[in-house]
């Protein structure tokens, strides 16, 4: 594998681990949930896709032919991740109401009638 | 393996083991329930990473599979704990 191609894939890796490492460090000082929630973004987007590049790229250059698999994961979390985090903010919403936590915006919809 | 990659593996490996015990602190001190599940979210995640970094390492495509596996039991489980959370139940 030429020197060009290592330190491309060498410079994915690393720029995915600082970014990772940023993300957590925010995940673990940050003072409130719905804080806490935007450094994670940064991991799953550019951490996961740094590292299914440089799979990729890897991959494609030992085998000699488009190794395209490692994008697949790109594509999971792009699916999944979403889901995750919309659940997550609205189970820290719905607590923070039961509550009664003053600053709380009211609900968009109405309750329904039981 | 050059030395030079392997050293870019060595030091991404490092971050993500910082980070892992980050998130871990995050775990164990925070506060409510959702913290928790969040941060149980992120530790599958950094073990994905794992997983993808370990494949280029190993030069193995067995290992992207169980990142694939594992993305989606980390899909699962928290929106069954936060589905849990928020109703008290997982399937109504």
């Amino acid at each position: 594998m030429s020197l060009w191609a290592e330190v491309a894939v060498a410079v994915l890796l690393v720029s995915s681990g600082l970014f990772v490492l940023v993300s957590a460090l925010g995940f673990a000082r940050l003072p409130d949930f719905f804080l806490r929630m935007h450094p994670p973004a940064l991991a799953y987007t550019v951490g996961s896709w740094c590292v299914s590049f440089a799979g990729a790229l890897y991959f494609s250059l030992l085998e000699g032919r488009l190794a395209l698999h490692p994008l697949l994961v790109i594509a999971a979390l792009g699916v999944t991740v979403p889901v995750t985090t919309l659940l997550l903010a609205r189970v820290a919403l719905f607590r923070r109401r039961a509550a009664g936590a003053p600053d709380t915006p009211p609900p968009l919809t109405p309750p329904r009638a039981p | 393996m050059s030395p030079l990659l392997s050293g870019a593996i060595v030091f991404t490996l490092g971050c993500y083991a910082v980070a892992s015990v980050l998130v871990l602190v995050r775990l164990v001190r925070g506060p409510r329930a959702q913290d928790r599940v969040f941060a149980l979210d992120l530790l599958y995640f950094h073990a994905m990473l794992v997983m993808l970094v370990l494949g280029i390492r190993h030069q193995s495509d067995v290992y992207f599979e169980a990142a694939l596996l594992i993305a989606l039991f980390s899909f699962v489980s928290s929106s069954a704990m936060a589905k849990f959370i928020l109703r008290g139940e997982v399937i109504e």
